[in-house]
């Protein structure tokens, strides 16, 4: 699960991570509001939405009056950022965060992430902040530093040490940014994160080290032990369709193809993605129903596919284990009282139950064509988009 | 000889007495794996479907020298099944839960590192030695005895891979579901190693995923001390970035951890790879005519 910037920086805050005074704003007024409420002479206007690469696409403005900040916040709230995050349909601003200004002395990148290959949550730092991490990786790979840390000790205070010297820090700033890496696994640990990004970090010219931005992102299998950050949740950042398939116990990724997949397990899935592409078709989609599905959730499955707009063509692709073919049938069949179907459907099902799941189908009176195994349904559901696409030319 | 299960594997449930634990431990059994009891805390003392049930692990090791645990706990609690078989030292543990949040994981990972126990899983079909031993949720009638291991991160391609197999006639040693979470217990090169030492199998099929670099210290691995044959294919080179494609584990964070990626490595180290999940078995059958 995703948060907000201005939500990572109210959960670093209780970690000890310091971040600059500000509030949030969803009117221009509001926005000049906190503006004037924290004073000074410079402030920042910082587009909230679920997406990197704000600061490119025109959501992040340095102000240098009152009047700039209503400029600011005037063109950018509801405004619809198209980021290379976002796809492009881009995401509209509904909030906007206002921060006093400051005076940055050097700029870091700070992350911790998991290492997969050992086990173990790593920091990712570099002295070249406020540019994509992969930028730095691919420019000067020497500037990286990373420090694995032992689960069982956590951050101990060589860990500090060892990422502020070798970020090239010196004097007591070292002993502010040591705070900052303790501060930043123990949230990362305490709130079950996935990831935990500060880019920059900035040490200012009175010693000060301060977050100026934030990303976490969180594990949403530990969500049930973080109310906290569940409260965070904006289900106006997700998409309507995936949001809806996972409350079914689905697994739904909306592509820019045509043709629709409905496949059990995420293997076999993505699987069945590859072999329309190499066969020269376009996925819509990635629907997992997994393993467990109620013939509910099949039917959900399906009317997600039907509603689709850019659907030509579907391809149910079913190895039953536990999930038995007779249930998904039986779901197709209900989904198919509801929701017309007007597109070309190539069903395969094999595995538990297969014979029963056939009859089902063919008892049914849907127009169903029927497929062999895998590369028989991808050859099946390509062919039958191209006549059906000859049809309407 | 086969890998991890066989005929002496003894096994016992934990999270028996649940509706999936119990009619996954009973598909084993009917299968012919030698199951003799499970775990629920509460319902020590009791007998379920004819099982004797225990409160404690420690004690249903004890009382039926079982030597192999199938996790069926909810992955809120799956962590501490985990950490409390290898307390037991039961000496393979085999979590079919998915779910289990990374940080528990990250804590199991460590623990069980130091300790005698190994761990498949979590998030994975189980382990099957066609013919004798099925422990996992894998339909057993798609497999058949044979020389063909087969390695996997995934359920379902799994049996696709194994279908395509049985279909021409080529046998499986044993089938392992390794997982598709990001942290798991055993790895690929973990299961490359006893395929390699193990004479019964003569070819390797790897099925892996996008995300991480496993499939990348796979490749090395087999570069440097496999000898035998082995046939690959990479789910989701048609997976966009940064999405989250169903399996935890499965999500292009970075450059290296895409299909094509691994791929090239896995093509520069000797690996047959095949980009159409169709064609597993076909490869395999023209590995091992190679061979011969």
């Amino acid at each position: 699960m995703n948060v907000h910037e201005h939500q990572a920086k109210e959960l670093m805050r209780k970690f000890g991570v310091p971040t600059l005074n500000g509030d949030i704003a969803t009117t221009v007024s509001e926005a000049t509001g906190v503006a004037k409420k924290l004073g000074g002479k410079n402030w920042v206007v910082k587009a909230q939405i679920h997406a990197g690469g704000r600061g490119k696409a025109g959501g992040v403005k340095l102000a240098k009056s009152l009047a700039e900040v209503k400029k600011h916040a005037t063109e950018i709230l509801g405004k619809t950022l198209v980021t290379h995050q976002t796809g492009s349909e881009g995401k509209e601003v509904k909030t906007i965060l206002v921060e006093e200004g400051c005076d940055i002395k050097h700029e870091y990148y700070l992350a911790i992430v998991l290492d997969r290959s050992k086990s173990k949550l790593s920091f990712i730092a570099s002295s070249e902040g406020g540019v994509e991490i992969e930028k730095i990786a691919k420019e000067s790979p020497e500037k990286i530093i990373s420090v694995t840390v032992d689960p069982a000790t956590g951050v101990t205070p060589f860990v500090g040490r060892k990422l502020a010297y070798g970020l090239g820090m010196t004097g007591k700033v070292v002993g502010e940014a040591a705070k900052v890496f303790k501060g930043l696994y123990d949230l990362y640990v305490a709130t079950d994160c996935t990831i935990a990004e500060i880019n920059p970090l900035v040490t200012t010219k009175t010693g000060s080290v301060i977050a100026l931005d934030a990303k976490l992102n969180f594990d949403d299998n530990a969500l049930f032990r973080n109310e906290d950050v569940q409260n965070y949740r904006d289900l106006s950042e997700e998409s309507k369709e995936e949001s809806d398939a996972s409350d079914f116990g689905l697994s739904y990724i909306s592509l820019d193809g045509n043709i629709g997949c409905m496949v059990n397990g995420a293997g076999l899935a993505m699987g069945t993605m590859d072999i329309i592409k190499l066969h020269g078709g376009e996925p819509a989609n990635f629907l997992d129903v997994g393993g467990s599905a109620t013939q509910e959730a099949i039917e959900k499955a399906f009317s997600i596919i039907l509603s689709d707009d850019k659907v030509e063509a579907i391809l149910i692709n079913i190895f039953g284990g536990i999930m038995k073919c007779d249930l998904v049938a039986a779901g197709i069949v209900g989904a198919a009282q509801h929701l017309h179907i007007k597109v070309p459907l190539v069903v395969r099902l094999e595995g538990t139950n297969v014979t029963l799941g056939k009859k089902i189908l063919k008892e049914s009176a849907l127009e169903i064509i029927p497929a062999d195994n895998l590369e028989d349904g991808a050859v099946k559901v390509i062919k039958a988009l191209e006549s059906k696409q000859d049809e309407e030319e | 000889m086969t890998i991890l299960i066989n005929r002496d594997s003894k096994l016992i449930t934990v999270g028996f007495t649940g509706k999936q634990g119990t009619f996954h431990s009973l598909q084993s059994r009917d299968y012919g794996t030698n199951f003799v009891g499970g775990v629920t805390p509460g319902k020590g003392g009791t007998i379920h479907e004819g099982f004797p049930v225990f409160n404690t692990v420690s004690e249903a090791v004890r009382k039926t020298e079982a030597n192999v645990a199938m996790i069926f706990v909810p992955a809120k609690f799956a962590a501490d099944s985990i950490l409390e078989c290898m307390d037991a030292n039961v000496p393979l543990v085999i979590a079919i839960t998915e779910g289990i949040p990374i940080q528990d994981m990250v804590k199991v990972k460590a623990a069980i590192g130091r300790s005698q126990t190994r761990l498949i899983g979590p998030n994975c079909p189980g382990v099957i030695t066609p013919g004798e031993c099925k422990i996992g949720i894998m339909p057993g009638h798609i497999h058949m005895p044979g020389k063909v291991g087969v390695v996997s991160r995934s359920g379902t391609l799994t049996y696709e891979a194994v279908y395509q197999l049985t279909q021409r006639e080529i046998g499986q040693s044993t089938c392992v579901g390794i997982g598709g979470d990001p942290i798991v217990g055993t790895n690929f090169i973990d299961v490359l190693a006893m395929f390699e030492k193990d004479p019964e199998t003569e070819a390797v099929v790897l099925i892996g995923e996008i995300g991480g670099t496993s499939e990348i210290e796979a490749a090395k691995w087999i570069r440097k001390s496999m000898t035998k044959p082995v046939v690959s294919f990479i789910a989701g080179a048609s997976a966009p970035a940064g999405k989250r494609m169903g399996h935890a584990g499965a999500i292009i964070s970075g450059g290296d951890d895409t299909a094509e990626a691994k791929y090239k490595i896995l093509q520069e180290c000797g690996v047959t790879i095949t980009r159409s999940p169709a064609e597993i078995g076909q490869k395999i059958e023209e590995v091992l005519k190679n061979k011969q």
